[in-house]
């Protein structure tokens, strides 16, 4: 059997049994991106021979013990190239050190094995918007894998990687993870130290994992979760056995279904697919409970201020100075001006002038303080939602994956796609993206997710629910 | 919104054909968010961070090693007797 299609479950299994070396698996792995990457765009780069240098001293009997991973492209791994998907950074920028999460996915023995598409600094929910190749989904070639952990999703969903890391700003975990067919998890945030990955929206942005199953992801997040010292944002509290958490039943388990998430705009055959993934968790012995987040309408608004905001700031460190590209010229503002004009791309520009100008002089109390104030109701939306329920049940995504190029030319149509997703990140709380089966559009199979939200640092939960859904669906 | 204004803020130096195109989008954005106008927000406090529980607290001390200079200098565009070397700032 072909490792390349092995969860990390069963690669741990062959590793025990002794019938394959992480040696051998990263050079299949290798083999399935030079034969079959090139049609999706999901990896930016690789390097066998620092992987295999790794997989010299693994421990085999640590939890993820030569269980290689997928890193998004936004994630510092020592020795790695680190482009964002950018061309200010593509080629001249090597990383020199490891992120949290990848210091500590080395402690459980993971190795960090392949680079993946993104779009531009995270910006974007298609993956068109990255600035060195687009990424198309393993299901349909003609159609986006969602973003912007798009290469991450595409890589697991083909079988050229085990499992990935991602990043969620506003959805960009468990909306590719949606679309590709695979599980992907939003950790509340400071579950998850941010030290080491490139900074979209500090307010919001946690890394999670992306894989084939929920116990993978499971496993992964036990191994990534923690507090961390170059993070004062993450918080100490304490790390379950994900893995162990995941087995117990869901009997009187209360979850909620908002109505806002069941509306207007949602595609009828996505909505049928989660309505029949929501009773199969009532036969479970779930009850469910109907709730209300009033302050749903108002979600893209208040992101697009914050997130914008925070991302102006900051990507004032793309300067030309320190690192990356530089373009020539005779003084310094001009060389600041003409240096990040060539190297943004088109989203990142937009997003960067919106965050200035709702930040500028005259213009934060009525934007920017006005979006922070309005985030503290959503945010109350919830806190008043689970003093009712356990958790929250909802599509992840209005719409199946769209064509690539499809709303390119709308950037606000692109943006009100992710209404399901983006409250979560506002208000800190925990989400998980869960295959529940596929929707026929135009001859082709497309993947549905069923997203679940739980409490601050209620993963357990989550990936307890998530994993009996799994189960009961086969 | 004045977009050569607000480029300029940005450190951006847009061409002509870019700053028209932002100008209609952005207005278009900034048209949208303003639904946010509507809202009563009196007496609401700001949310700046979603899992404000409590501070996390350390001891004033170095964590780590930091990067040497020679690291910190090898991704650097253009470098100059051990600096990062850039355009002239004053005449």
């Amino acid at each position: 059997m072909n490792p390349s299609t092995f969860t990390i479950a069963e690669l741990r299994a062959a590793y025990t049994s002794g019938e394959i070396s992480p040696s051998e698996v990263l050079t299949t792995l290798a083999a399935e991106i030079e034969a079959r990457d090139p049609d999706i765009g999901g990896y930016l780069s690789y390097d066998l021979e620092l992987a295999l240098a790794d997989a010299k001293s693994v421990d085999l009997s640590k939890p993820l013990g030569g269980v290689p991973i997928a890193i998004k492209d936004l994630i510092n791994v020592k020795g790695h190239p680190c482009s964002c998907a950018s061309k200010i950074l593509h080629g001249k920028y090597t990383s020199p050190y490891d992120a949290t999460v990848v210091r500590k996915l080395r402690e459980a023995g993971a190795i960090p094995f392949g680079r993946t598409n993104m779009d531009e600094f995270a910006m974007g929910s298609s993956n068109e918007n990255s600035g060195i190749r687009p990424c198309r989904n393993p299901h349909d070639p003609e159609r986006i894998p969602g973003g912007s952990s798009g290469g991450s999703a595409a890589v697991v969903a083909a079988h050229t990687a085990i499992a990935a890391l991602g990043t969620d700003t506003g959805g960009s975990i468990r909306q590719p993870a949606s679309h590709c067919g695979i599980v992907g998890l939003k950790p509340t945030y400071g579950r998850v130290s941010r030290y080491g990955l490139v900074a979209f929206a500090s307010s919001l942005d946690q890394c999670g994992p992306m894989a084939k199953t929920v116990a993978d992801a499971a496993m992964l997040l036990e191994g990534i979760a923690g507090a961390c010292a170059r993070d004062s944002t993450c918080l100490d509290a304490p790390v379950p056995r994900y893995s162990e958490e995941i087995g117990k039943d869901i009997r009187g388990l209360r979850i909620g279904l908002p109505a806002e998430y069941f509306a207007v705009g949602l595609d009828p055959a996505v909505r049928s697919r989660v309505e029949e993934a929501v009773k199969a968790l009532e036969s479970l012995g779930a009850e469910l409970i109907p709730v209300s987040l009033p302050n749903t309408e108002f979600a893209v608004a208040t992101y697009y201020i914050i997130a914008t905001a925070e991302a102006s700031s900051n990507l004032a460190r793309f300067d030309g100075v320190r690192y990356g590209h530089r373009a020539a010229a005779d003084d310094l503002i001009g060389m600041y001006g003409k240096t990040r004009d060539e190297g943004f791309g088109e989203e990142v520009k937009r997003r960067i002038l919106l965050g200035t100008y709702v930040l500028s002089s005259g213009y934060y109390d009525a934007y920017y303080l006005r979006a922070q104030k309005v985030r503290t109701l959503i945010r109350r939306d919830f806190e008043e939602a689970f003093a009712q329920v356990d958790l929250i049940a909802s599509p992840v995504s209005p719409v199946p994956p769209f064509r690539l190029e499809e709303k390119q030319s709308d950037p606000l149509a692109m943006y009100l796609a992710d209404i399901y997703t983006i409250s979560a990140n506002l208000a800190g709380i925990c989400g998980i993206s869960v295959p529940c089966g596929t929707v026929p559009v135009e001859g082709r199979d497309l993947p549905v997710g069923l997203q679940l939200l739980g409490k601050p640092f209620g993963e357990a939960e989550l990936l307890r629910a998530a994993h009996a859904y799994e189960t009961a669906r086969g | 919104m004045n977009i050569r204004q607000v480029a300029a803020l940005a450190r951006l130096e847009l061409t002509d054909e870019e700053a028209g195109r932002y100008q209609v989008q952005l207005d278009q954005i900034l048209h949208y968010v303003e639904q946010l106008n509507g809202i009563d927000v009196r007496g609401i406090e700001p949310t700046a961070h979603a899992a404000a529980v409590y501070d996390v607290i350390r001891e004033d001390v170095t964590v780590a090693d930091g990067l040497s200079q020679e690291e910190a200098l090898r991704n650097a565009p253009l470098v100059a007797q051990d600096q990062f070397r850039l355009p002239k700032v004053v005449e």
